[in-house]
């Protein structure tokens, strides 16, 4: 199995996804293209994931708090401000600058994976109850409430420069779609970089990165704040599909998700995660319009069984799949040749 | 003077509260290097088997103190021989596996009783007047109950031949193993009462906070903390890491109001850990349970 991807391989799916953004107006009705900017918005939270736990194998189970800091500082800095193109660089920004603070005590501390996975899901459960109890008008930042439970609400995306210029729901979904490719372009092209091979192998062999030269510590925490940036982007996109952003961004369920995603799609691909944001997110909700099978009953069961049954995920387990009959073919082929070639010269 | 005893209690209340969410995790991660992120939902069953129990006219007292952990402990098990068993060794697997125990649970729970929350029942001792404050008597009860269980862990761990072996097994488990020692039984009774102990908080802590499917949250981010702030001895780092991180939220509770008790918690348990990666039992303590 290969450790990182190639570039063209990235570059022939963003193609793809163009195809599927031009396409995808003609084909679905108007209110699945406005579910599909929320989706989107996940799917960005999944792709950081497999980001940093994929390529960096830093496991880190509270990546939505990244994510609902993100969706919080572009509704709070829309509404101050009144446009939508500062405040994006505002969100992508706070949940960097966030992640960097948390970082540095995890990695410079050398807490242990199992830890940090806890630590970061902790962070997110603490902000979790932290913002469902703002509800009182004491607390806001600016002109902009923060509601408690009920959340805030986000302002649509607006024309560059013009705060008065909304974009319509179409507009807006294509301007998801781009920013989805061009996250993904970009993700894809870290991992090809010096940067992203050596995060690849602290993934592998911390000890050994280390005593080749590498300050581990400082790679993971600068890899950490990208992706923390990247989710906080995702954050962005889905709370201006949802129109507000809720304290359930923090919550375990939606922490939950973003690990199941990635599970399924398989954490050594980047477009696993966010097929499978896409595939899963359409099955749960049309599970939630029926009584008998509980969501959080069939995620819980796909956890488990993705766990113990296909650990790698379904994108690397079909490309394994395909690599080995490849391989089969071509031991086939050789083997023919090689008989050919006997025959030839006892004749 | 009374105002004074009325905080002190306070504190000493959420000390406890945190000592009995955290004990049944750190029974299980202290002796296994198991994270149950279920460690939740087998509080929220404790809360539910009390519920159902008094609904159908069980004694509340039994119901809590009897009822809950032996059929939480059950629950453990079977989840021990089903799943947890096939995982040792690989943590990372574990915590994923058990994270999607607790979506089931959830879900199970859901599909049964509803979303909402099922009936409370009242908390059954009066008040006590300290001055001119008053505080709740089952509160003190409960502190009650979490000195006599860290007793109880105590003894058990010193004096029984099963603390023996268990003390064995979580020092060098191939060694127990060479010394005829099944470890896989040691874990599956491990695993059963760290349940059992879940179950008993999730029962106590019924009558306070109400039970509903997905109470756990409330609960698993607090002791998760302590306990890794806690660090791996198991009675040593629960009461520890309770005293600091319960003292530092009841403080901040009471200065700034709840909003910022918990945030303070954290604060302090992420300080905690850059300074000691390990936990507190990790630097100080080291000989202890």
């Amino acid at each position: 199995m290969r450790l990182y991807g190639t570039f063209n391989g990235t570059l022939v799916i963003a193609g793809l996804a163009i195809i599927f953004t031009l396409i995808a107006p003609s084909v679905f009705q108007f209110f699945t293209i406005i579910t599909l900017t929320q989706v989107i918005g996940l799917s960005i939270l999944a792709l950081s994931l497999a980001l940093v736990w994929g390529f960096g194998g830093i496991l880190c189970f509270g990546q939505s708090a990244f994510f609902g800091i993100g969706a919080y500082a572009y509704s709070v800095a829309a509404v101050n401000i009144g446009g939508s193109t500062g405040s994006i660089f505002i969100a992508i920004l706070a949940a960097a600058i966030f992640a960097a603070i948390l970082g540095y005590f995890i990695f410079y501390g050398k807490v242990s994976d199992v830890y940090l996975a806890v630590i970061t899901l902790t962070v997110s459960l603490i902000l979790y109850s932290l913002m469902r109890r703002t509800s009182g008008p004491e607390y806001k930042i600016g002109k902009a409430l923060l509601g408690g439970f009920n959340g805030t609400g986000s302002p649509p995306l607006n024309m560059p420069g013009d705060g008065s210029a909304m974009l319509f729901p179409m507009q807006t979904f294509y301007v998801s779609m781009a920013i989805l490719i061009i996250a993904y372009v970009f993700t894809g092209w870290l991992v090809t970089t010096k940067f992203g091979r050596v995060c690849v192998s602290i993934r592998e062999n911390e000890v050994r990165t280390e005593l080749l030269g590498y300050d581990t510590r400082l790679y993971k925490l600068c890899l950490f704040s990208i992706s923390s940036g990247i989710a906080g982007l995702g954050g962005v996109l889905f709370c201006v599909g949802v129109t507000r952003v809720t304290p359930d961004v923090f919550s375990l369920g939606q922490s939950a998700l973003a690990i199941i995603w990635v599970i399924v799609g398989g954490r050594m691909t980047l477009i696993g995660p966010i097929l499978a944001t896409f595939v899963l997110y359409f099955l749960t909700s049309s599970l939630g319009s029926q009584q008998i099978f509980n969501a959080n009953l069939v995620l819980g069961i796909i956890l488990v069984v993705f766990v113990l049954i296909v650990p790698n995920g379904v994108v690397p387990t079909i490309m394994n799949w395909f690599e080995r009959r490849r391989a089969k073919r071509y031991a086939r082929q050789k083997e023919r040749r090689m008989k050919l070639r006997k025959h030839r010269a006892i004749g | 003077m009374d105002l004074f005893f009325s905080l002190a209690l306070q504190i000493l209340y959420g000390i406890a509260n945190l000592a009995l969410i955290s004990l049944g995790l750190a029974i299980v991660f202290g002796m296994m290097r198991v994270i149950n992120l279920a460690h939740g939902e087998f509080i929220m069953l404790g809360g539910y088997t009390v519920v159902v129990a008094t609904n159908n006219g069980v004694n509340l007292w039994f119901a809590m103190l009897i009822l809950a952990p032996l059929v939480v402990g059950l629950i453990g098990l079977i989840v021990e021989r089903c799943l947890i068993q096939w995982l040792y060794g690989r943590m990372i697997d574990t915590l994923l596996a058990t994270w999607g125990l607790s979506l089931l649970f959830i879900g199970i729970i859901t599909s049964i009783f509803g979303a909402s929350t099922s009936t409370v029942v009242s908390p059954p001792l009066g008040t006590v007047t300290i001055g001119e404050y008053t505080s709740s008597g089952y509160e003190l009860f409960l502190i009650f109950v979490v000195i006599v269980l860290l007793a109880l862990v105590y003894l058990t761990l010193k004096f029984t031949s099963l603390g023996l072996v268990a003390r064995a097994t979580m020092q060098n488990s191939d060694m127990s193993a060479c010394l005829g020692i099944s470890t896989s039984k040691i874990y599956m009774v491990t695993f059963s009462l760290g349940a059992a102990v879940s179950g008993l908080a999730g029962g106590l802590l019924a009558p306070i906070t109400g039970v509903l499917p997905n109470i756990g949250v409330i609960y698993i981010a607090k002791a998760f903390i302590t306990v890794i702030s806690g660090g791996s001895a198991i009675l040593a780092g629960t009461t520890s890491a309770s005293v600091l991180l319960g003292g530092v939220n009841g403080i901040m509770s009471y200065i700034t109001g709840p909003t910022f008790g918990e945030v303070a918690l954290l604060f302090t348990a992420i300080i905690l850990l850059r300074l000691m990666p390990t936990g507190i039992t990790g630097r100080f303590f080291r000989k202890s349970q």
